[in-house]
């Protein structure tokens, strides 16, 4: 049931970035480029995402168990703002810049067979396999 | 500042948004858990490994099968990536290792996080804009 619903929310997931224009690196920067022409259709997409998502999670804050699943409920509780948090969403939001793209967008322009994107890809699995290896079983998450 | 009108897409910006709050907000409440893309594929690293990843792969065969359909179905979503291979493997590496020590990324922190008021993943959220929007601009208005 798990891998159902996951399985699931992935192509839905998949399918809204597509449709609003996250999985173009170009249309990213256009959003990213304020002092240029400025594309503010990223504005919408987060927009749109948030008014869809707060009733849910609206809902789901209130369970102890998870609706299908029934397994506990895994949402994060965390509210500390430190230097691992910030840090790491300034080299997020700079490779995020450089590139147009963040993870999400990148599996699926793979999925649509942009192959440029293999590159950034790769990498991005790289940073990540480094992060587990540097941190090891330390990481909560 | 001017905005772009001639790329200004607004309906499709807000429609596909809807979908990927509507996925993050579901999988919240029928599985209780983050779609957040960083987080599920970064777990996938993860020393030790867990009992079991397979909802992991499950998402991120959803988001795959999500581009095949779009393939057999539609058009071909516009596509331009003017990174060069060096800006390429940079930003991959930055975007892997920085979204894992953030714990998040644009959908964990951006998505799901603000859509659950947490006031770290707004701290998040206005970093990792900062910083675009410093990069890009560095980019074309300074660099160029």
């Amino acid at each position: 049931m798990r891998n159902l619903i996951a399985a699931l929310a992935g192509l839905i997931f998949g399918l809204g970035l597509i449709l609003s224009g996250m999985s173009n690196p170009a249309k990213v920067q256009g959003f990213l480029d304020l002092a240029g022409q400025w594309d503010p259709s990223l504005a919408l997409v987060m927009a749109g995402a948030i008014a869809a998502a707060t009733p849910l999670f609206m809902l789901a804050r209130r369970r102890e168990r998870a609706l299908l699943t029934h397994e506990p409920m895994s949402l994060p509780t965390s509210q500390r703002i430190d230097r691992q948090l910030l840090l790491g969403s300034v080299a997020f939001g700079i490779g995020w810049g450089l590139a147009g793209i963040c993870p999400g967008p990148a599996i699926v322009a793979a999925g649509l067979g942009k192959v440029a994107i293999l590159p950034f890809l790769l990498a991005m699995l790289v940073g990540m396999a480094l992060h587990a290896r540097m941190t090891g079983s330390r990481s909560p998450q | 500042m001017q905005i772009d009108w001639q790329h200004f897409t607004p309906w499709s910006a807000l429609a596909g948004g809807v979908l990927i709050g509507l996925s993050a907000g579901l999988f919240a409440l029928l599985a209780g858990r983050i779609a957040g893309i960083s987080g599920i594929v970064g777990g996938l690293f993860r020393i030790p490994m867990a009992s079991s990843n397979h909802w992991r792969w499950a998402f991120v065969g959803g988001l795959i099968v999500a581009a095949l359909i779009w393939r057999l179905t539609s058009s071909p979503p516009a596509f331009a990536l003017s990174a060069s291979l060096p800006q390429s493997i940079a930003a991959g590496l930055l975007v892997g290792l920085g979204t894992r020590y953030a714990n998040g990324c644009t959908s964990g922190h951006g998505v799901c996080g603000l859509a659950r008021f947490s006031v770290r993943s707004l701290a998040a959220v206005l970093a990792f804009m900062a910083a675009g929007f410093i990069t890009v601009y560095l980019l074309r208005h300074v660099a160029a």
